[in-house]
């Protein structure tokens, strides 16, 4: 299991909410930290190597950015499950893809270029796929939060 | 919408993974043909304009501690969507919460992500949410196996 220490916390904390936008970010967040720019710099790596950390970068406001995305759902047969999922992976755009306990066993959101760009890479995975593929957009957006604030008794 | 030579050349590397390095930003810079100055106020403007929601770290929850984490989708009506939809984004261990367009023998049409550091963490969460927006009907819809999970690439 990964325990985070103290300082391990703190740092994400500050890669996740305060990153900094300069030429030097890191080191201005070791500077905070009260220690060497260095050592904040390993200790990222550290938790990048270990997983806990995926990637640093920009998260995007697709529909701001001009794209249209939906979540999709299907029913797939458990012997086709491997064979379907592996063909929605495949296609540019889609994100993310799980295999869930309802009738609807396979779901997975779609960002594309367009609605009629969406429609038209449903149809062709429904035909390469042979399921019916159910399409369910947001019309409204109550909450999409991306940061998890460290607390003492977080990071086991 | 359309985006200059900068603005793609930052969307795409912001959408990968930040150099571990003191200046993250220099390669970059030399590739594109400007200073690191422009690249760090084009990102500011970009995050002004709410093309970029966020920059920083992206946690892998799992191994950040929250180890439970469930779709509940409720069934909720026309009138008091809202309501329900702002007391659920109140609760901080709720990640998203949408109003979806659903089929209607479906009819689930309030998708919130719960994450939790325990499965009795994550009931009391459920009874929790489902006595404060007064909404009985819901499935918990969890996920078996992971097949993908990445961010988009729009370049």
């Amino acid at each position: 299991m990964n325990r985070l220490t103290t300082l391990e916390k703190e740092i994400i904390n500050k890669l996740q909410k305060d990153f900094p936008l300069s030429k030097e970010p890191f080191k201005e967040i070791a500077e905070e930290l009260n220690i060497h720019e260095d050592e904040c710099l390993n200790i990222i790596a550290s938790m990048k190597a270990r997983g806990i950390i995926r990637r640093i970068g920009g998260v995007f406001d697709s529909k701001k950015m001009g794209y249209y995305s939906t979540l999709c759902a299907c029913t797939v047969p458990e012997s086709d499950i491997e064979k379907t999922a592996a063909l929605i992976n495949a296609q540019e755009g889609v994100t993310h893809n799980y295999l869930r306990d309802h009738s609807y066993n396979l779901w997975f959101t779609l960002t594309a270029p367009s609605f009629e760009k969406a429609t038209e890479i449903l149809e062709k995975l429904q035909n390469d796929t042979g399921t019916i593929i159910v399409s369910m957009p947001a019309t409204e957006v109550y909450k999409i939060k991306v940061t998890f604030e460290m607390g003492k008794q977080d990071g086991i | 919408m359309a985006y200059d030579h900068i603005e793609r050349g930052i969307i795409k590397f912001l959408q990968a993974d930040i150099p571990l390095a003191p200046r993250p930003y220099r390669y970059l810079s030399e590739e594109l043909g400007c200073s690191e100055e422009e690249i760090i106020s084009r990102i500011i403007k970009m995050k002004n304009r709410g093309l970029i929601k966020r920059l920083g770290a992206v946690l892998r929850h799992q191994k950040a501690g929250f180890t439970v984490n469930a779709m509940v989708a409720w069934k909720v009506d026309e009138n008091t969507k809202d309501q329900a939809g702002q007391i659920m984004a109140d609760f901080n261990e709720v990640s998203h919460c949408y109003l979806r367009e659903v089929p209607e023998d479906f009819g689930y049409n309030l998708f919130s992500m719960i994450h939790a550091r325990s499965e009795e963490e994550l009931s009391e969460l459920i009874d929790n949410i489902a006595r404060q927006t007064g909404l009985k009907d819901y499935i918990i819809i969890r996920s078996v196996k992971e097949y993908k999970k990445t961010s988009m690439k729009y370049f």
